[in-house]
This record gives C-alpha cells, sequence and structure tokens, in this order.
C-alpha cells in the first residue's frame, strides 16, 4: 500500500490539494531545521516545480534532501508533479527529474492547486495503484 | 518626526519567498531582440487582412494591459509591501511590464504598416470593452483604495486579462504561423505567471493578519469583481473572434484562466470543469510536451518511466 508524501512551500498550492485528497499523508518541512518525516512503508511524492527557463533548480531543495536518503528512496512508487503550463516545457519538470533519478514512474501532473478533475483522477488513481501493489507484493 | 532612511539588506530576509522570487525573474530577464521576429515576415504575408487586423488588435489590447501594469499597477503595490524586498521585487516587475509593453511594439515595426498599426491604437481608445476592463482595475489602483483589494485587481490582470489576447498567437503557433512571435509571447506568459503566483502570495499572507468578517469581504469583492471582468470579457472575446469562428474555443480558455488566476489568491475554482476543456492545441501551444501524464488510466499517454540513472549518494545533488 502507497502513503502519500508531499512537499508545498508557503504558498500553500500543492497543500491545498493534497487536503483536497483527503488522503493521509506526511509532508515534507519548509524548513532544513525541521525533522524529516518517517518513512517505513512505500508512498507515492506530491512535488511541485521551481524552475527557472532553462530547468535549473526544478526540485525543491528539501525535496532533495528528503531523496537523498536511500532508503526512503527504496519505497518511493512514483511521483505526482505540480506547476503551471505557463512555464511551458519546464511545466511540472521536477516531477520529470525525481523519475528520471529514481526510476519511478510520473503518475500525473497538475496545475497550482489542482482542478476538481485532477483531485477525481488522482484520487481513484492511487486507490487502484494500491491494487496493484497488493498483487504484486 | 522624519522617518530614517533605511538600506535594503538581502542577506536578512523576513519572506525567503522574496528572494525566491526575485532569483526567479531575474534568472528569465530577457528583451524582445532576443528573439528573431523578422523570421516570421513570410508568415505574416499568408494571413488574410481579417486576420491581420485581428492579430494587431488584439497585441494593442495587450500592448494597453501592460501599459497599465508597468505605469500604474505595479508601482501602485509599493506603498502596501511588508518587506523592503517585496519593493524590490515589485520594481522588477513593473519594469518587465514596461519590456513587455515594448515588445509588441517590435512586433509591429517588423510585421505591419504604420498605417495599421496606428489604426488599431485609435481602435483601442474607443473600443467600451477595452476601457471598461482598464477602468475597473484602475479604479482599484487609486491611491487610497484597499491594499489587499488592489492585489486581487492586480492578480486578476496578470492571471486573466492577458487570456483573451495570448489565445490568438498560440492558436497561430498551433497552425505553424507566426511562430517566433508566438516565442516571444511564450517568455511573457511565463513572466505573467510569476507575477500573478508573486502577488496573490502577498495577498494570502495579507489574509492572515485580517479576521474572519474581513475575509469573507475580500472573498466576496473578488469573485464579484470576477463575474464583473468575465461578463467584459466574454463581449471583448465575441467582438474579436466571432469573425474566424473561435468565439467559443477562446471562452474554454478564458475560464480555464479565471479558474488559475483565482487559485494564485487561494480561492477555489469558479467555472466547473466541463466549460474549461481547452482546445489541446492550444495547451500544446502553451507547454510543449504538455501531453497528459495519466499513468493511471493506462490510456496509451507518454508517461515517463525515468532511464536507469545508477546513482550515488553523494551525486544526488540534482
Amino acid at each position: 500500500m502507497a502513503g502519500v508524501v508531499f512537499f508545498s512551500s508557503a504558498s500553500g498550492n500543492t497543500a491545498r490539494f493534497v487536503a483536497r485528497l483527503g488522503l493521509p499523508a506526511l509532508r515534507i518541512p519548509i524548513r532544513p531545521a525541521e525533522p524529516m518525516p518517517a518513512i517505513e512503508a512505500p508512498f507515492v511524492l506530491i512535488c511541485p516545480t521551481y524552475s527557472d527557463g532553462q530547468g535549473r533548480g526544478a526540485v525543491p531543495k528539501q525535496v532533495i534532501r528528503f531523496l537523498n536518503d536511500p532508503r526512503r528512496r527504496d519505497l518511493l512508487q512514483g511521483v505526482i508533479g505540480a506547476g503551471n503550463r505557463n512555464f511551458g516545457a519546464t511545466f511540472a519538470l521536477s516531477a520529470r527529474v525525481i523519475a528520471d533519478k529514481c526510476t519511478v514512474p510520473v503518475l500525473w501532473r497538475f496545475e497550482l492547486a489542482g482542478t476538481d478533475t485532477d483531485i477525481q483522477k488522482v484520487r481513484a488513481g492511487l486507490q487502484h495503484f494500491r491494487g496493484m501493489e497488493c498483487l504484486t507484493v | 518626526m522624519q522617518a530614517v532612511a533605511r538600506a535594503i539588506n538581502w542577506n536578512r530576509l523576513d519572506d525567503e519567498k522574496d528572494l525566491e522570487v526575485w532569483n526567479r525573474l531575474t534568472v528569465n530577464f530577457w528583451l524582445p531582440e532576443k528573439v528573431p521576429l523578422s523570421n516570421d515576415v513570410q508568415s505574416w504575408a499568408t494571413l488574410r487582412p481579417a486576420e491581420r487586423e485581428l492579430t494587431i488588435r488584439v497585441f494593442t489590447g495587450l500592448t494597453l494591459l501592460d501599459t497599465v501594469q508597468n505605469t500604474v499597477g505595479a508601482p501602485s503595490l509599493m506603498p502596501d509591501a511588508i518587506t523592503p524586498h517585496e519593493e524590490a521585487v515589485l520594481s522588477n516587475i513593473a519594469f518587465m511590464e514596461a519590456v513587455h509593453a515594448r515588445s509588441y511594439s517590435s512586433i509591429f515595426s517588423t510585421l505591419c504598416l504604420t498605417r495599421e498599426v496606428d489604426e488599431a491604437f485609435r481602435w483601442a481608445e474607443e473600443n467600451p470593452h477595452l476601457q471598461a476592463k482598464a477602468r475597473l482595475i484602475l479604479d482599484e489602483y487609486k491611491a487610497g483604495a484597499d491594499p489587499l483589494k488592489r492585489k486581487i485587481a492586480s492578480v486578476f490582470l496578470e492571471s486573466f486579462l492577458f487570456y483573451s489576447g495570448f489565445y490568438l498567437p498560440m492558436y497561430w503557433s498551433s497552425r505553424a504561423k507566426l511562430t517566433n512571435t508566438a516565442d516571444l509571447i511564450r517568455l511573457i506568459i511565463r513572466d505573467e505567471a510569476v507575477h500573478g503566483y508573486y502577488v496573490g502570495y502577498k495577498f494570502q499572507r495579507g489574509l492572515e493578519r485580517v479576521d474572519e468578517a474581513r475575509r469573507a469581504e475580500l472573498k466576496d469583492f473578488a469573485f464579484s469583481l470576477m463575474f464583473e471582468l468575465y461578463d467584459i470579457e466574454q463581449k471583448y472575446t465575441a467582438e474579436l473572434y466571432d469573425g474566424i469562428g473561435l468565439t467559443e474555443d477562446v471562452k474554454a480558455f478564458l475560464h480555464y484562466n479565471a479558474n488559475k488566476a483565482l487559485q494564485n489568491l487561494g480561492y477555489e475554482a469558479l467555472f466547473p470543469p466541463q466549460v474549461c476543456e481547452v482546445n489541446p492545441a492550444i495547451l500544446a501551444a502553451l507547454s510543449p510536451d504538455s501531453e497528459n501524464h495519466d499513468f493511471f488510466s493506462g490510456s496509451g499517454s507518454s508517461y515517463v518511466i525515468g532511464k536507469a540513472v545508477a546513482t550515488e549518494d553523494e551525486d544526488w545533488d540534482f
């Protein structure tokens, strides 16, 4: 069974998305001084994007720190990216960067705090994704 | 008593978002000279006269909004700034709006006849819908107006009002026309996203300092201003796009962007998903490689599973 771990900056878009999702979720803290959540089980990561026009700096530093631990990385099942299509080719780029690094799929991408359609898709998808997990474990 | 003059210290931040956005905006700095607009001369010649007139008018309307934001909007937000760094970011925003306004004149001087452009500037001054939306926003920018309502107006200009205009270059680009012009417009679209995000973020910080009744008042104000602006945008859109039969397509794009503008303020969507289904060709023009990564339904979309990259913990600094 895959849980949800997310990062959201002070603007709170991703946090609002996760709140509407209504699933138990652990938050990666904004401040480096705060402790990382304890991860014991497989999880899906929801991550916003902060890249410049060239795609640099897409993955938030705190998410990099979080994934720097190989035990956490091993439990990562997939990634959901957030961003804004206004940023063109770098839309939700952080999800692609993490997917490449960790060899997991990009499950979904949404803009800002997501639409009702995004919420439905991700909620249903995560249930199904959990189901698939059960078959393979 | 005189106020003490203070120097800005970027090594002492009250709000880290200020530095994050400053860095983003300065790294993204650009000028229209960087885009080879003259490569669109041949493409421009393939447009029919009515299409050319429409394009010039749309760009003139955008110039007007950028001018408002450059000379009035962004500067009017400065006295309300909570941190000195916020003022510095706003000065960058104000200047980039001037670059945007200047860019449309670069497009005009490259592609159009002076007579055509002069006619469009006259049209902009006389067009009731364009004037009405500018007036609604300018009313909120007035000295002595409510600082949080001013931010709402600013976000609606940056994240909603531009999009009846931005639609057209994305449409031409999706048909392989005026593709260099579209490249320039994408740079503007990128900047406006950061501007709307930042001012919306500062609005939400401001909301944290006021009581429940005031929050309810501001939310009512935001939604009724959105309704008023939308009503004008509908008419503006119909007047411009009825001739080439694109009005309904543009309206879906308006609904989609209105919802994003509200999200920048921390509010929920106004328009339901079924009226926000933007033409996929327009979405693709906006963000190439914007196909949905629908891994969940396995609908054959191009979800990305990473190429296996062997990593050491030490090089895990992407």
